[in-house]
C-alpha cells in the first residue's frame, strides 16, 4: 500500500468546515514566555500545529478533535473547544 | 407557567449515552440526548471490539439487527521487535456461538443504530447541538446551556467522552494530566471481503483481533491493534502521552513505522485508506476516576474514566454500557423517590462497585502501571525473539537445550534475573 503523508490522509476524511469560526486559539505570548517543550508541535496526530516565523499557528480545519494537544500543552496556552454543533470532522467509519 | 423540565438530559449520544437513554425511556422517563455531531457516532472512534454480553442484557440478541462487522473468533497477542514477530494465536469455535464474545464495530454506524433504538424506545434525540456547560442553581445541576439557551432537567448525565468538558465545567475534575491519557490513532483500510477472509484465515463472518506489543510503538508504552471488519481493517496505535511528550515523538510517524513493519505491511497490502482518525484514551485506571455523582449530575463511560487494557484485550465500550445501565437504574429509583440529591445519587457509584464495571477496574488496577513497564516494549520482545531464533536456526554447530539457551540470551539482554522474576510475578497479578 502506498503510504500517505498526514495532509493526504486528512484529505480522505469528511469535514464540515465552519468558516470564520476557528475552534482553536493559541496564546502566543504564553508560548513565548513560558513554554519549554512546544509539545503541540509534535503530539498532534493531524499535525495541526506548526511554527511559522517564530509563531505557533493552528491549522484548525484538519483537527480530528481528539484533545491530545490540550492535555499535552504544559503552559495552558491553548483555547481549545469542540467546533460548533454539526461542524468539524464527521467520521463515516469511526 | 412552569418551565419545561425533562426527567433527564444526556450529553452525548455515544454507546454510554444511548444505552442510558434506552433504559430510561423504556422505564417511561422523559429523556433527551443532545449530540454535537450531525448524527450519533459522527464524532466517535474506537479500536473497536465490542465485548457484547452487557449490551445483550440490555437489548437481547442485538447482533441480529445491529450493524456489527465480524464475530471475533481469533484473538491474537503479538510481540514485535524491529524485524521479528511472535504471535500467540488463539482460535475457538466457542466464541462463535450466541451470545458471542465480541464483535468488531465501526462507531459511526453502530452508535447511530444504538441511538435509533433509544429513540424507538421513546427518547428524544437532538443532534448538531454542542452543550456549552451545565446550569447550576443553589449548587446543584439543574440543566445545560447550549447556544445561549437553557434546557432544564431533574438530572444530567455527562456521556460526553474522554475529554468530558461537562465534568470539568461542573467542577468534578480538572485538566487531565499527561500521565493519565493516551492518544489513539487509527486508519480504516478497505479490502475486499474475500481478501480479508483468505489473509486472516476466516470463514463467513468470523473475525480476528490482534493486540500488538513492543516495537509497534518504538518502545514507547502503548500498543497496536488490528481488527477485521466485514470489508475493511481497523488498524491503529494507542500511545501513552507522558512518554510521547518526554521523547518528543510524533504519533503519525510512529504509526507510519508500524504500518511498514514486516509483519504488518503484508496484512494491509493492497488496501485503500478510507479514514484516518484519532481519539483520546483514558489510561489512568482507578486513579483517574473523578467523583461519579454530584447533585443532579452523573458521569458515565469515557467521561467517568472507565477503561481496561491488560495487554490481551482493550475494553471501553462494555464498561461504558455497564455504567450507563447502572446510572439509568439509579435515576429510575431517584425518580420514584423524587430525590436527585448527591446523597441519593451516590447509589450509582455503589451500584457500579457491585457490578463487573468497578470490579474489573479493581482487578486490573495494577495493569495500568504494569503496562507502563518499558521492558515490556523493548527488552522482552527482543529476548523472546532471540531465544526463538536460537531454537529454530540450524547451523553446523552443536545445539544447546532450552535452559542454557534461555540463560545465554537473558545474560546478553539488559534484563536481570531478579527483574524477570519480579516482572513475571507482577504480570501474573496485574493482568
Amino acid at each position: 500500500m502506498n503510504r500517505l503523508p498526514v495532509p493526504e490522509k486528512l484529505a480522505v476524511n469528511k469535514y464540515e468546515l465552519d468558516e470564520g469560526h476557528p475552534h482553536i486559539a493559541v496564546n502566543e505570548e504564553v508560548c513565548r514566555a513560558r513554554c519549554k517543550n512546544l509539545a503541540c508541535l509534535y503530539v498532534c496526530p493531524a499535525n495541526v500545529y506548526s511554527e511559522q516565523n517564530g509563531k505557533i499557528m493552528a491549522d484548525w480545519a484538519g483537527c480530528l478533535e481528539c484533545g491530545t494537544c490540550l492535555v499535552a500543552c504544559p503552559s495552558d496556552a491553548l483555547q481549545w473547544v469542540y467546533p460548533r454543533g454539526g461542524f468539524g470532522v464527521i467520521y463515516r467509519s469511526g | 407557567m412552569a418551565e419545561d423540565v425533562f426527567d433527564a438530559i444526556i450529553v452525548g449520544a455515544g454507546v454510554a449515552g444511548s444505552s442510558a437513554a434506552y433504559r430510561l425511556a423504556k422505564a417511561g422517563l422523559q429523556v433527551v440526548m443532545i449530540e454535537r455531531g450531525p448524527f450519533p457516532g459522527s464524532k466517535n472512534l474506537s479500536g473497536g471490539v465490542l465485548y457484547g454480553r452487557v449490551l445483550h442484557e440490555l437489548i437481547p440478541n442485538f447482533w441480529e439487527s445491529a450493524p456489527v462487522e465480524r464475530v471475533i473468533t481469533n484473538q491474537v497477542v503479538s510481540f514485535l521487535t524491529a524485524d521479528s514477530s511472535i504471535n500467540l494465536d488463539f482460535q475457538t469455535e466457542a466464541f462463535n456461538q450466541p451470545p458471542y464474545n465480541g464483535f468488531t464495530v465501526l462507531r459511526a454506524r453502530f452508535d447511530r443504530w444504538l441511538a435509533e433504538q433509544a429513540e424507538a424506545a421513546g427518547a428524544m434525540l437532538v443532534p448538531g447541538i454542542k452543550v456549552d456547560g451545565v446550569v447550576k442553581r443553589d449548587g446543584r445541576v439543574v440543566g445545560i446551556t447550549a447556544d445561549g439557551e437553557e434546557m432544564l432537567a431533574k438530572v444530567v448525565i455527562a456521556a460526553d467522552g474522554a475529554n468530558s468538558f461537562i465534568a470539568q465545567n461542573a467542577g468534578l475534575r480538572g485538566k487531565i494530566p499527561t500521565g493519565q491519557a493516551a492518544v489513539g490513532v487509527k486508519e480504516v483500510i478497505g479490502l475486499p471481503r474475500e481478501v480479508i477472509e483468505e489473509r486472516f484465515h476466516l470463514k463467513d463472518n468470523e473475525g480476528a483481533a490482534y493486540n500488538i506489543v513492543g516495537y509497534a510503538t518504538r518502545g514507547v508504552p502503548g500498543g497496536g491493534f488490528l481488527y477485521t471488519n466485514t470489508e475493511s481493517l481497523s488498524i491503529g496505535l494507542v500511545i501513552h502521552l507522558d512518554a510521547l511528550v518526554e521523547r518528543q515523538l510524533k504519533p503519525a510517524e510512529i504509526f507510519e513505522d508500524f504500518l511498514a513493519h514486516p509483519m504488518i505491511a503484508p496484512l494491509i497490502k493492497g488496501g485503500k485508506l478510507l479514514e484516518y482518525g484519532a481519539h483520546l484514551v483514558p489510561e489512568g485506571g482507578l486513579k483517574m476516576m473523578p467523583p461519579l455523582a454530584a447533585d443532579g449530575l452523573l458521569l458515565v463511560g469515557d467521561a467517568a474514566g472507565l477503561g481496561v487494557n491488560n495487554g490481551f484485550v482493550v475494553r471501553g465500550m462494555d464498561l461504558a454500557i455497564g455504567s450507563a445501565v447502572a446510572a439509568a437504574d439509579t435515576i429510575i429509583e431517584a425518580q420514584a423517590a423524587d430525590d436527585f440529591s448527591a446523597a441519593r445519587l451516590q447509589s450509582y457509584p455503589a451500584r457500579l462497585e457491585k457490578s463487573f464495571v468497578m470490579q474489573d477496574m479493581r482487578t486490573y488496577a495494577r495493569a495500568v502501571n504494569f503496562m507502563k513497564n518499558e521492558r515490556l516494549f523493548e527488552a522482552y520482545p527482543a529476548l523472546l525473539a532471540n531465544v526463538l531464533t536460537d531454537i529454530y536456526r540450524q547451523e553446523a554447530q552443536p545445539k544447546k537445550n532450552l535452559v542454557p539457551t534461555l540463560l545465554k540470551n537473558l545474560k546478553a539482554s539488559k534484563i536481570s534475573l531478579l527483574d524477570l522474576v519480579k516482572d513475571a510475578l507482577a504480570g501474573g497479578r496485574a493482568l
